[in-house]
Parts: structure tokens; sequence; C-alpha cells
């Protein structure tokens, strides 16, 4: 992805205008009033404005409404005619960053245990999903069944495979200790997986589960990418397969990795679904992510108001985090090319 | 050049946006309904029976019954409860929604509030055969005191303490407890083997929310002061919600993995014998979908602290129910007050209370032999002497969010085996109540 | 060990014991943990009600094909999945064809407000869904009394949702995958008379299938596990399968062996097409997204 790339290439639509005038079959669309030159220049426009009437619609309209919402008072008083609802000005904001006060004491929690979780979702789903693929791109037997069997977590709903989760993990009948106290008798009562401290192990259980066969799909992608004879050229040099691993695979994956982890990132951090799934409306402190949270903050509590600021703040340092991630990586890669 | 650009682009949206921002919403006209489409109905019933398939069959020849007597076609729509408030509210704010609808009778002040339910004044009362046909503790939760109802009650319910018969017999127990020191002293005679006193549902929100309303009310507490503010740490709540901690953390009466129960697992605990109590509303149909006979269990009113049910710090229960609210823009006013008198006539009560296990909050209803069962004559008796609306506040939702975590959480700590103190329960509720709106 | 037939793609050595020994443990571990939670799901659905709301058994006491008769009665199953279906194919469909529209455009033409245009696209990944559900939702009600078309609890609002939804990777991927189909093959195309828009079908598409097959398979998949706007959006008519599942936990009790049952039904087809297309979606995203 790099519209720069594509810049430079300019020149290839002039030759194209008059030829499609000369031989465009007319039929296809409607009558022509414009020289083709112009027409021509119009054309991306077009070719863009199904996208761009979506875009507007379904997700930058009504981000820009969440914007003005989060300067309102807007509580149940107001829902059902929002003109009616009082200017807040910053008043959600404050209540929002006010860490002293529980309102953003719970928003800061919420928040640093979604960075923690994003951080360990991501570095794990990535981990295994480069060991799977690394380990995969020599052919053995069964691995076209077993690359199979792990893209099932990924095709399965998330529905279903979140509540089959939330199954195994319940303290008196789940498999989970059912295996850990009554089989191998690690615990000295079972432990409870939906609430309290263990909720986040079992939300990130859950989320790697889900997440790691993207990582894998995609770097197995990458792999393709990778020319069989730097391998052939390293292994005449006597470089072992551990060594061709480290020297050439991981680092042939740098770009493929600097998507990856941010596309991961982006999901994780918004991801709703599962702890929706996994603990219903209200998650315990320790697995409270700030999506989930935000929904309360929300929709619970009917103060829309203050969700949309909480939103807002949230969508600031995503822009953020992935601004500078994009220049700092660049940067590396750019100087890593020179 | 780019920046002309980019101005305009934003000058276009912005353009977009206030005109958007300025019919949000704006659909909600104010006014009272009209009758622009007198043929159709739509209905949003809530989740009763055991399944939404369930609640179809049960409602579906009834409306019939009623299209057949007015010519009026209803659209029923069974919404499970876990989307039922959300459904209401987007409704709320764009002004889309049914005719008439269900709401859980504790929402009555929140959704009030909103302004999008018709106001039940002696006007529409009338309409419907008159105010004083229904029981006075149903009435009493259907919307703010002082303010023409947001709704009519339509099934009522009560909680009891249901036991289980085989149980208590091991156990060698002759009667079931009345007091709440009987009750732990019962509860630490049948907790043996493995098998609990009795079931509570720790991650259960609203259960946790009933469950310390009436304990509040039994040490003199409202979790809200007179002028409608939240009032969560008084002595006396934070006594109720100690005692109600404690049957886990001190009396060790209910067993540990409650804390996690959500999704009515301690029926299910009680149903297989493995829990000889449970305090709830209206389980029987539960019981038997569990494949547990109507012999097998009994049921007493709740316990008191001390002597017999009755008001004030006596109140046993809260008022549970189910009300019927008429969407204020609706498109069909006068065939939304027929069928709401029709559901709440005396025929259709009978056959509807019936089929869910509950009691009619209709007086005259509520005489048929059906409600005077061994199963819901407690519960009729409570509901009639001795059970108390929850807080009928704008903030009631807020209140059962954010007291109900902290119950939750307050169980999560017993369960894991940290220590539950009056400081411990004080400082959970006092975080509550903070975040609670400001007024 | 490599087998012989085909060259391996990366070491023409024989591969050391220890890189044997790591790869089948490594393997082996991640097949149960990816296993563990489809076994349960496999087994519970076969197991009558009291076994799977009393402790956990690896094997059940008897074998029942009861919830898989009940969960059709239980819940109107059938019409969730027609509705998922339709939704998630429809999204799709129009999401692929507006995304190639669009990633045509960025690959092959030079425009002013390219780098805007993508850059505001790729940036609506990170909107948290939760701030614009209810403007969104307000929006299509407000379309509805305007026009009279009905978008909000309607399939097409949902579709259109979706669709949305999945344009900004779906656009991101084939602008990346356009960009390694060679230009001299289009500009062929049009020397040869075709239309910039015949020159799209008839060279381009057809040289990107993997991507455009990949891409699909991830629209699809957004559509079909999307919770929160389901949830407010759909009403009993169009309710989708994320949602309608919830169905099975119901007043008295949690239905876990029909959940199972249910949540194995309606996966059958969509993970045996996933599993289908999985060859064109490695090659897709070899071109497209690791670029």
């Amino acid at each position: 992805m790099s519209p720069d790339a594509t810049m430079t290439t300019t020149a290839i639509e002039k030759p194209g205008g008059p030829t499609a005038l000369r031989h465009d079959p007319g039929a296809v669309r409607g009558p022509r009033r414009r020289p083709g030159r112009l027409r021509t220049l119009g054309l991306p426009y077009l070719l863009l404005l199904p996208a761009l009437v979506l875009e507007l619609l379904v997700h930058l309209v009504p981000m820009l409404i969440g914007i003005v919402m989060s300067f309102k008072e807007l509580t149940q008083f107001f829902i059902r005619d929002w003109g009616t609802a009082p200017w807040a000005g910053l008043d959600n904001y404050a209540v929002s960053v006010d860490f002293h006060a529980p309102v953003g004491e719970a928003l800061l929690n919420s928040f640093l245990t979604t960075c923690l979780f994003t951080l360990l979702s991501v570095g794990l789903c990535w981990l295994i999903g480069t060991a799977a693929a690394v380990f995969m791109q020599e052919t053995f037997r069964g691995r076209g069944v077993l690359r199979a069997l792990f893209l099932v977590p990924y095709a399965l709903p998330v529905y279903a495979a979140v509540i089959t989760w939330a199954f195994m993990f319940q303290r008196d009948n789940g498999l989970i200790n059912h295996v850990l106290h009554d089989q191998l008798g690690l615990t000295d009562s079972p432990p409870f997986w939906l609430i309290g401290e263990n909720s986040f192990v079992t939300l990130l259980v859950v989320s790697v589960w889900k997440g790691w066969p993207f990582a894998f799909l995609i770097v197995m992608a990458g792999l393709q990418n990778i020319p069989r004879e730097i391998y052939e050229a390293a292994a005449l040099d006597g470089a072992g397969v551990w060594q061709q691993i480290r020297r050439i695979t991981l680092p042939s994956l740098r770009p493929v990795n600097q998507v990856l982890v941010l596309v991961l990132f982006l999901w994780t951090f918004n991801d709703f679904n599962t702890p929706f799934v996994l603990f219903g409306r209200a998650a315990p402190e320790a697995a409270d992510l700030v999506s989930l949270h935000i929904y309360q903050s929300s929709f619970q509590t009917w103060n829309f108001g203050t969700g949309s600021a909480m939103s807002v703040l949230l969508l600031l340092f995503l822009l953020v985090v992935t601004g500078v991630y994009l220049t700092v990586t660049s940067r590396g890669r750019k100087s890593a090319d020179a | 050049m780019r920046r002309i650009r980019a101005a305009a682009v934003g000058a276009v949206t912005l353009s977009l946006v206030l005109s958007a921002a300025a019919c949000g919403g704006g659909s909600a006209s104010g006014g009272s309904g009209d009758n622009s489409r007198p043929k159709s109905l739509t209905y949003w019933a809530s989740n009763q029976g055991a399944n939404i398939e369930v609640d179809k069959k049960v409602l579906q020849p009834e409306l019939d019954k009623f299209e057949k007597r007015t010519g009026i076609k209803v659209k029923l729509e069974v919404v499970p409860w876990s989307d039922l408030l959300n459904r209401i509210l987007t409704a709320t704010t764009s002004g889309q929604g049914p005719d008439v609808l269900n709401i859980g009778n504790t929402w009555s002040a929140s959704l009030q509030s909103s302004g999008a339910l018709l106001p039940w004044d002696e006007k529409n009362f009338r309409k419907i055969g008159g105010k004083d046909r229904f029981v006075e503790s149903a009435l009493g939760s259907t919307g703010v005191e002082g303010q023409d109802p947001a709704a009519v009650p339509l099934y009522s319910m009560a909680y009891a303490l249901y036991y289980n018969k085989k149980m208590f017999a091991e156990a060698g127990i002759q009667k079931p407890p009345a007091t709440w020191d009987e009750l732990v002293a019962t509860g630490k005679k049948l907790t043996r083997n493995g098998k609990a006193g009795i079931g509570v549902e720790g991650s259960n929100l609203s259960n946790n929310i009933h469950q310390v309303f009436v304990l509040g009310k039994q040490h003199g507490a409202d979790f809200f002061t007179p002028d409608g503010k939240a009032d969560f740490t008084s002595d006396g709540a934070v006594a109720a919600v100690k005692q109600y901690i404690d049957l886990m953390a001190q009396h060790k009466i209910v067993a540990k993995g409650n804390a996690e129960y959500a999704q009515n697992q301690s029926l299910s605990d009680f149903a297989k014998d493995r829990t000889a109590m449970v305090l709830w509303q209206t389980a029987a149909t539960t019981f038997k979908a569990q494949g547990m006979d109507d012999s097998e269990w009994g049921v007493v009113p709740a316990p008191v602290r001390s002597g017999k049910p009755g008001r004030g710090t006596a109140v046993n229960s809260m008022v549970a129910g189910i009300n019927l609210a008429v969407f204020k823009n609706t498109k069909n006013i006068d065939g939304a007050m027929q069928f709401v008198e029709f559901m709440t006539g005396d025929e259709e009560q009978k056959i509807l209370n019936k089929a869910y296990g509950s009691i009619p909050p209709v007086t005259s209803a509520q005489a048929d032999p059906a409600f005077n069962t061994p199963a819901l004559a407690p519960l009729r008796e409570t509901l009639a002497t001795s059970a108390a609306a929850l807080p009928q506040v704008p903030e009631e939702s807020q209140f059962e969010t954010v007291v109900g975590t902290a119950v939750k959480e307050l169980f999560a700590d017993a369960a894991a085996g940290r220590p539950v103190t009056t400081g411990s329960v004080r400082a959970k509720l006092e975080k509550a109540q903070q975040q609670m709106p400001r007024k | 060990m490599p087998s012989h037939s085909r060259p391996a793609p990366r070491s023409p050595m024989a591969a050391p014991r220890s890189f044997l020994w790591s790869r089948a443990v490594f393997l082996t571990l991640l097949t149960g943990f990816v296993l563990l939670p489809v076994y349960v799901m496999v087994s519970s659905s076969l197991k009558p009600l009291a076994d799977v709301s009393g402790k956990f058994q690896w094997i059940p006491s008897e074998l029942t094909l009861t919830p898989y008769r009940d969960i059709w009665k239980t819940v109107p199953l059938a019409d969730y999945f027609v509705n998922s279906l339709v939704v998630a194919g429809s999204a799709t469909v129009c999401s692929v064809v507006i995304a190639v529209f669009a990633a045509y455009a960025v690959s092959r033409y030079a425009f002013r407000g390219k780098r805007v245009f993508t850059v505001t696209v790729l940036s609506t990944q990170m909107f948290p869904g939760i701030l614009f559900l209810l403007p969104l939702f307000l929006i299509y009600v407000n379309i509805g009394n305007a026009t009279g078309i009905a978008l909000f609890g309607s399939r097409g609002g949902l579709i259109l949702t979706y669709m949305t939804f999945s344009l900004p990777f779906s656009i991101w991927m084939l602008i990346g995958y356009f960009d390694s189909v060679p230009r001299d093959l289009d500009e062929a195309a049009k020397v040869d008379g075709c239309g910039p828009l015949g020159a799209l079908f008839r060279v381009i598409v057809p040289a990107a299938v993997p991507g455009i097959v990949a891409v699909a398979v991830y629209a699809f998949m957004t559509a079909w596990g999307e919770v929160l706007f389901a949830s407010v959006m759909t009403n009993d008519t169009t309710r989708t399968l994320a949602v309608g599942l919830q169905g099975y936990a119901g007043q008295n009790d949690v239905y876990w062996n029909q959940v199972m049952a249910a949540s194995l039904v309606v996966s059958v087809p969509v993970v045996a097409g996933f599993l289908l297309l999985q060859r064109y979606l490695v090659t897709g995203l070899t071109a497209g997204a690791v670029k």
C-alpha cells in the first residue's frame, strides 16, 4: 500500500484517454457531452463515488455527529429530541479525564487494561502465527490438513466460538477447571475464570485463539514472496535452518509485520464482540476493555454524551499511536533500505 | 489549492452533519399520537416463557382473538431480554418504535423521564376500565410518584423462598425458615457434602439489586433520598449489602461458584438437589422445565428480620413484574388503547398469567382459584401485603448497573476468600454512588 | 520429514533434529489449543441437557441427537440463518464490487485528493463502533422518514453498514494487488480497443481473482460475526445469527447443548466454504496485503 508509488506512473492515462475515446463502445455509458480528456479526468472520481458515498454515510458523518454528541448533555431526558439537549461544553471530557473521581478512574483503569491486553494479545498472536507459518514453510506430510485446521478459529462465527469458551471457563462445570483442578490437581480450589482477576487471562486466551490464525495467514502469504534463491545461497554458505530463519526469513518479513501488527493492534484494541459475549453486560474490572466500558457508560447508564466523549478520546489516542507507529516504522524501513 | 479543496470538503461535510443533526430525533413531535394507521398495531412482548417460541405460541392465539373482535391486526415481536432495553432506547431516540410494548416494571421511571411513553392520566385510565381495577402495589411500580404512570401493570411477580423438600427431609428440618436468623441456621444444617444451603445469582445485576433492595428496606434504608438523590452509603444500605454477601462470606451457606452465576444456574442447582433454597420470583415453570415435579418443592414467604412480613421494615419482596406501555407517537392511538384494555381485561389476565405462572395485577382476575394454589398463594399474599416497589427514580437503570456491579464484585471477593468487611462494602458503595450522574 | 517429491521452499539441506523436534512439539500443542473448543462444541452438542449443566465430562454419558432437533424449535434458527446469508452475502458482493472500482481508480489513475481518500478510508478502521452506532441509526431513520426507504430494521440497512465496514481493508488490499498486475497488460487491452472499464474487467479482475476472493472472504466473515450493530438494528424478522444464537440462553436456563449444536450447524457451511477458498486466500494475501 503506497499511494506514492502509483503517483509516479501518472503518464499512463494520457495515452489511455484518446484511445478510449476512439474505441469506446459508447453504449456502455450514456451520451457523452464532454470531451474525452475531461471525462477521463472525471473517471477516477466516478469510480470512487460509491465508496466515498458509503464511507460518508456510514463512517464519516456518523462519526462527526458522534463528536457533536460529545459536547452535549445527552441523557435519557433528552434522547427523544436531541435538539433540546443542552450544550455541555467540555463537561463530558472533564468528567472522563478526571482521574481522581470514579468515572475517570474507571476509564483510566479500563484504558490501561486494554493497553496491556492489546500488547499481550497482539504479541502472542504474532508470535504464534509467525512460528506456525515458519514451521510450516516446508512441506511435510499432513501440512495441508494442519493448515486447514488452523484456520478454523478464524472461520468460526465469533459468537459461537466465544460462547464455547465461556462454557469451558465456568468454575464449577467447565472443562478448564475439570482439567486443572480435578484431573491434574494443580489448584487447591477451583479458580474463577469469568469473574475476578483471572478474567484477564480468560480474555487473553480467547482473543489469542481467535486472532492468531489471521497472523498465520498473513505471514504465510509473506513467506511466499521470499525468493528461494536466497535460501539456496545461504545454504551453500553453510547456514543451517535456524540461521536461515534468523538471517533471512525474519528480516524479510519486516514489511509484512509492519502492516500486520498495526491491523491486529487496531482490531484488538477496538474489539467489542469478545468481551461482550464472554462477560455480558458487566465485565469484571480486570477485563474491562475500553470498548465495552464505553458501551456500558452510554447504553447502560443512558449517558450518550459522556460515552461519545470517551470514544472521541479513544479515537484521538488511536490516531496518535497509528501516526507515530507509521512514522517510526517507515523511517526505520527507509534507513534499512538505504 | 489543496487547502481550498480541504476547506470545501470540510464545509460540505459540516453542512451534511448539521442537517443530519438538526433532523436527528426530530421525528418525535411531542404530540400524543394519532390514528393515521387504524388497522394495525405493533407489539413488543418481553420474553416470559421458557423461550421465544413458547411466547409466540402463548400470545398469538390471543392476538388473533383481538383481531377477530376489533379488526386490528397486531404484529407481534418477542424481544429477548438482552435486547429489550437497547431496542426501546433506540426506538425512543428515533421515534420509530412499536405501538404497544412490555417493559420491566423497574424501568418505568427511567423510561418515563425520556418522555417517550404515553402518560396514563385519568382520561386514559378510564378508557381501560379505571385505575382502581389494578392492585395497588403493582401501580406503585409504574413511574415516579406524583406523576401520571408511564405504563399499566400486566403481569405481577413477587419473591418468595423456594425450598427443596427432599433435601429438607434428609437434613431433618421440619419447618422452612421465616426469619434471616432461621434461614442462616437452617442453611448451615443443609450445607454439607458439597451441597449448599441457599443459592444466589452473584453476577446477575438485576437480581442482586432486587435482593439488596429488600434487605435495605428491612434495615430501614432506601437507596435514594425522598427527593431522588442517590444514597447508597447509609448504615442501613451498607448493612443490607453486607448481610447479603455474608451468606457466602461469613455463613458460608452459599456455594462459592454462585458468584459467577448470571443465567439462572442456581435454579438448575436447586432442581438437581445441590442447593436447598432459593429466593426467587415465580420459579414454578422453571422447575418444571428442569424436570422437577411440583411436589418436590415448597414455597413460603421470603424471610424478614423478625416477626411477620408486612410494611415498613417487614417488607420481604420487591414488586416484580411486567408493565404494558403505549409509545407516544403511535399511529393508532385508539387501537393501542383497545389493545391495552383487551390485555388487562379479566379474561386475558387469567389466560396469560396462568400460562406464565405469574399473578394478575388486576384485582378481579386474582380471584380465580388458579392463583390460589399452594405455589402461588404465598406470592399473591406477599404482593398484597409486604412487597415494595423499587425506587421510582429516573436513574433506576444506572442504580441497577452500578450497585448491581458493586454486589457482583463483592461476591467475587467473598468467593476468592478475601475478607468482606463493613469498610470494604462501604467503599464499593461509595464508588458506585460517585458513578451516578451528578444532580 | 520433507517429502522429496516436491522441492522444499526453504532449505535444500535436511533439517536438523532440533528443528524437527521443536516443530513437532509446537505444532502438536497448537493443534490441541485450536481443537479443544471444537471438541467441546461437538461433544456437548451430543449430550443431554443434564450432562451439560452438570460437571464437565470428556465422554458424554449418552449420545443424543435431540439438541439437533430442538434447536429449530427453541429459536427460529432457519430464519436467522437465511437472514445472515442474505445480509453477509449481499454485503460481500457489493463491498467487493465497490472496492474493485475504488482500488482500480487509486491504482491506475493520478487525481487530486487521492492521498486524502486513501488515508481517510484507512483511518476509519480506527473508529470505535460505539461512537457511531447511535448516529448511524439516527441517519437511517431520518433517511427512512424523508424518502420512505426503510433502512433501519431492514436487511438493507444492515447490508449497507456491513459493506462499509469491510471496505477500507478491502480497498487497501486490492490497491496492493492491482499494483502488482503489470500495467502493460491493461495498456495492451486499451490499445486493443477496450475502454478503461473493459480493461478493468477483462484484464485486471481476472488477473486479481485470488486477491478478490481473499477480500470477499474477509468481507463475509466481518458481516457474519458482527454483534453490536446487529443487536440494535434488527428485529425478529431480520435478526441475524450472531444475535439470534443468544436466544438459547432463555428465561430459565442456558440450553448449552443446543447452543453448541446450533453453533455447529451454522458454522459448518461457513468453515467448509472458507476451507475451500483458503488456497486463494493465501495467494490473494501474498500479492495484496503483504507487498
